[in-house]
C-alpha cells in the first residue's frame, strides 16, 4: 500500500473553470472526489452531483428533544417533584412553560445542527493527505482544486491524470497518503 | 382564469418593453481580488501590534477595573452600596442589563435576519457585529447576577438539584429570562464560532507558510482541520442557514421575554401589551447605533473603505432610521393608550414620565431616540461619516435613558403616594456601569487583534468573480 497514492490533485484559477470541470468529473462517473474552494461556490453542490445535506434532519431531532425537555422539566419540577403554590397559579400549564421550552428548542437545535455538521464533515480532523500538498494553503486563499481519490473504482493513474488535464486543471500531481 | 390570460399576453409585452437594468451597488469596491481580501483582513491579525491598540487596550483595562473594584466592594459589603431601594428596587443594574442586552441584538439581526433576507451587504459587518453581541451579553450578564445580592448563589437560577429540594418558579418571567439570555449567549457564541471556522483555517495556513508554528497551531486547533472541501461546504452552508433560521426567532424572543419582566407585572407604565415589539425595535435600534459606533473608527483605522462602503453605511443608517421611527411611534402609542384606556394610574404614569421629577430623562430620551434618527433621511447626513458616528453616540445615550425612564419613573411613583420615592444612583452604581464599557472594549480589542475581523470567505462569495456563470474572472 505504500506506493498507492491518496489521489490526484489539479489546480483551477477561478470558480467558472472549477464549476465546468466539476460537471465533467461528475459525468465521468467518479464518486470519491472533492473540490477545495476558499469560498462556498454557488451551485457547485449540483455540479458535483451532491445530494442535499441531511443536517436539517439532525436539527429537527434536536429541536423536538429541546421542546420536550423544556415541557417535561417544568412539569417534573413544579408540578410533580415539589409543587409550591405561587400566586394561586396552576402547578403546570403549557402556556407558562412555553417561553422556556421555546428557548430550549432553539438551544438544542443549535447544538444538534453544529454537532451534526461536525460529524458529517469529519471535524475535528487532525490530519488529511490533501493538507500535505505544497500549494494547499492557497485553497483557503484564492485558488481552487479538484482532488480525485485513488479508492474510487474508476481511478486509473494515467486516465484520471489525463481527464484532469483535459478539463482544464493545471499542475496535476499525486498526493501521498 | 386571469392568470392564464396574463401568460398568453406576456411574450407580446416583453418584446416591446425593455426592462430597466438597475445596477446593484458593488459590495467590494475597486474590483478587488480574492487574495487582496485575504491579505487585507489577515494583515490585521498578522501585522505588528499597532501603538494605538496598546494605548486603547491600556485605557480599556483601566476603565474595566472600575467594574472589578465596584463589584468587589459590592460583594464584600452588600447590595446596599448600590442606589436602589424601596420603592425603586430595580434601579441601574436592570437598566444596564436591558441596555447591554439590547445592544447585542443588532449583531444577531445582521448575522441572522439579514442572512435569511439575502441582504448580501451584511458580509462585511457581520463578524464584528456578532462579536459585539457576545461581549454585550457578557456585560449584560454581570448586572442581574450581582443584583440577586448573594452572587455565590447565582446557580440557584438554574434547575440544578440541591439540598433545599425546592425548584425554580417557572411561572415567573424572571426565570424565563434566565433561559432566554443564557440560550442567547450560547447560540451567539456558537454562531460566531461556526462562521469563523473557514477564516481560522486561512489564518492557520498563512501562519504555517510564514513559519510561525505557535500561532499556526493555535489557529489550527480552532479551525478543527477545515480544508475548504466542497462536500464540507455543502453541510456547512446548510448548518449556517439553519443557525440563521433559529437565531431569528431567538433574537425576537429574547427581548420579548426581557420585556415580559415588565409587562407581566401590574405596575402602571409597565403593564402594556406594546412592550414586546417596542422592546425589540428599540433593541435593534440601539444595536445598530453601537455597530456604527464601533465599525466606523475601525474602517478608518484599517482603511477598510473598499469593504465597508458608503452603501453599507447607508443601509445601516436606514435601518437605524426605520427602527428609531418605530420606537418613536411606540412612545406616541403608549401615551395614546394611557389616555384612551381611561385608567387613572396608567394616565398618571405617563404624565409623570413627561412632566414629573424625571422629565429631564424623558426629554433626553425623546430628543436622542426620536429626533436624532430622523436626520438619516438626508443623504448628506449619511455621507458625512463623522456626523453619522456622533449621531450613533446619541442613539446609544438615548436608549440607555429609555430603559432608565421606563424602570425608574414607573417604580418611583406607582399606586400609593405615601410609598413614592426618588431614585438616585450612588458613585458605586456609576463606576460599575462605566467600567462595563471598559470590559466591552477590552474584549473587542482582543477580538480585533487576534481573530479575523471580517468573514473573508463570505466576502469573497459576494464578489463578482465568485459567480461561476459570469465571465468576470479577475
Amino acid at each position: 500500500m505504500a506506493d498507492q497514492p491518496y489521489g490526484l490533485i489539479a489546480t483551477f484559477d477561478n470558480t467558472g473553470a472549477l464549476y465546468r470541470a466539476a460537471e465533467k468529473v461528475r459525468d465521468a462517473g467518479y464518486r470519491q472526489w472533492d473540490c477545495i474552494t476558499p469560498l462556498p461556490v454557488h451551485g457547485l453542490d449540483r455540479a458535483m452531483g451532491q445530494k442535499r445535506s441531511i443536517v436539517p434532519r439532525i436539527s429537527l431531532c434536536g429541536g423536538i428533544t429541546g421542546f420536550c425537555t423544556g415541557m417535561s422539566l417544568i412539569w417534573y419540577t413544579d408540578a410533580f417533584d415539589y409543587p409550591v403554590i405561587v400566586g394561586g397559579k396552576p402547578f403546570f400549564s403549557p402556556l407558562f412553560a412555553f417561553p422556556v421550552s421555546y428557548e430550549l428548542t432553539i438551544l438544542f437545535t443549535a447544538f444538534a445542527t453544529i454537532i451534526g455538521m461536525f460529524v458529517l464533515n469529519g471535524l475535528p480532523m487532525h490530519y488529511h493527505p490533501v493538507l500535505k500538498y505544497r500549494d494547499i494553503r492557497r485553497g483557503t486563499d484564492d485558488l481552487f482544486f479538484i482532488v480525485i481519490e485513488a479508492v474510487d473504482p474508476r481511478f486509473n493513474a494515467a486516465e484520471t491524470r489525463d481527464l484532469l488535464a483535459r478539463i482544464g486543471g493545471r499542475n496535476v500531481e499525486e498526493l501521498e497518503t | 382564469m386571469s392568470h392564464a390570460s396574463h401568460e398568453t399576453d406576456a411574450p407580446a409585452i416583453l418584446a416591446e418593453v425593455n426592462p430597466a437594468v438597475l445596477p446593484r451597488p458593488a459590495l467590494v469596491e475597486h474590483d478587488r481580488s480574492y487574495s487582496w481580501i485575504t491579505e487585507k483582513i489577515c494583515g490585521i491579525v498578522e501585522g505588528k501590534t499597532p501603538t494605538w491598540w496598546w494605548v486603547c487596550f491600556i485605557v480599556a483595562c483601566f476603565i474595566a477595573s472600575f467594574t472589578v473594584v465596584g463589584l468587589t466592594y459590592l460583594v464584600s459589603t452588600g447590595v446596599g452600596v448600590w442606589g436602589h431601594r424601596s420603592p425603586v428596587n430595580w434601579g441601574w443594574p436592570i437598566v444596564n442589563f436591558v441596555f447591554w442586552i439590547g445592544i447585542g441584538h443588532a449583531g444577531t439581526l445582521i448575522s441572522a435576519i439579514l442572512c435569511l433576507l439575502r441582504q448580501k451587504w451584511r458580509t462585511s459587518i457581520n463578524r464584528g457585529a456578532e462579536a459585539m453581541t457576545i461581549f454585550a451579553v457578557v456585560c449584560a450578564g454581570i448586572f442581574p447576577v450581582f443584583h440577586i445580592g448573594r452572587v455565590w448563589y447565582a446557580w440557584f437560577l438554574f434547575p440544578l438539584p440541591n439540598s433545599n429540594y425546592i425548584w425554580q418558579n417557572f411561572r415567573s418571567p424572571l426565570e424565563w429570562d434566565v433561559f432566554a439570555v443564557s440560550t442567547y449567549g450560547t447560540v451567539s457564541v456558537l454562531f460566531w464560532y461556526v462562521g469563523m471556522i473557514p477564516d481560522l483555517a486561512t489564518l492557520r495556513d498563512r501562519f504555517e507558510a510564514a513559519g510561525r508554528k505557535t500561532r499556526s497551531f493555535f489557529y489550527g486547533i480552532m479551525a478543527m482541520g477545515w480544508r475548504g472541501s466542497a462536500r464540507a461546504w455543502n453541510n456547512y452552508e446548510m448548518a449556517y442557514l439553519i443557525l440563521a433560521g433559529i437565531s431569528t426567532p431567538l433574537v425576537l424572543s429574547v427581548h420579548t421575554i426581557v420585556s415580559f419582566d415588565f409587562a407581566v407585572s401590574l405596575i402602571p407604565g409597565w403593564h402594556t401589551t406594546i412592550f414586546p415589539p417596542y422592546f425589540v425595535a428599540g433593541a435593534i435600534f440601539s444595536g445598530f447605533g453601537m455597530v456604527l459606533t464601533l465599525m466606523l473608527p475601525l474602517r478608518a483605522i484599517y482603511k477598510l473603505e473598499d469593504l465597508i462602503t458608503q452603501y453599507h453605511i447607508d443601509c445601516m443608517c436606514k435601518i437605524t432610521l426605520a427602527t428609531g421611527t418605530m420606537v418613536g411611534y411606540a412612545y406616541a402609542m403608549e401615551f395614546f393608550i394611557a389616555w384612551y384606556g381611561a385608567n387613572p394610574f396608567e394616565g398618571f404614569a405617563f404624565i409623570n414620565r413627561a412632566f414629573g421629577p424625571y422629565a429631564w430623562a424623558y426629554w433626553i430620551m425623546i430628543s436622542c431616540n426620536v429626533i436624532t434618527p430622523q436626520l438619516f433621511w438626508f443623504k448628506r447626513v449619511r455621507q458625512n461619516i463623522t456626523l453619522v458616528w456622533v449621531l450613533s453616540l446619541f442613539v446609544n445615550l438615548g436608549m440607555w435613558f429609555e430603559r432608565f425612564v421606563i424602570i425608574c419613573t414607573s417604580l418611583s411613583r406607582d399606586f400609593l403616594p405615601s410609598s413614592w420615592g426618588y431614585f438616585s444612583p450612588t458613585a458605586i452604581d456609576i463606576f460599575t456601569f462605566f467600567g462595563t464599557f471598559g470590559v466591552f472594549s477590552v474584549l473587542f480589542l482582543l477580538f480585533v487583534r487576534f481573530l479575523p475581523l471580517m468573514a473573508m470567505a463570505e466576502i469573497k462569495a459576494v464578489t463578482p468573480q465568485a459567480d461561476p456563470h459570469s465571465e468576470h474572472h479577475g
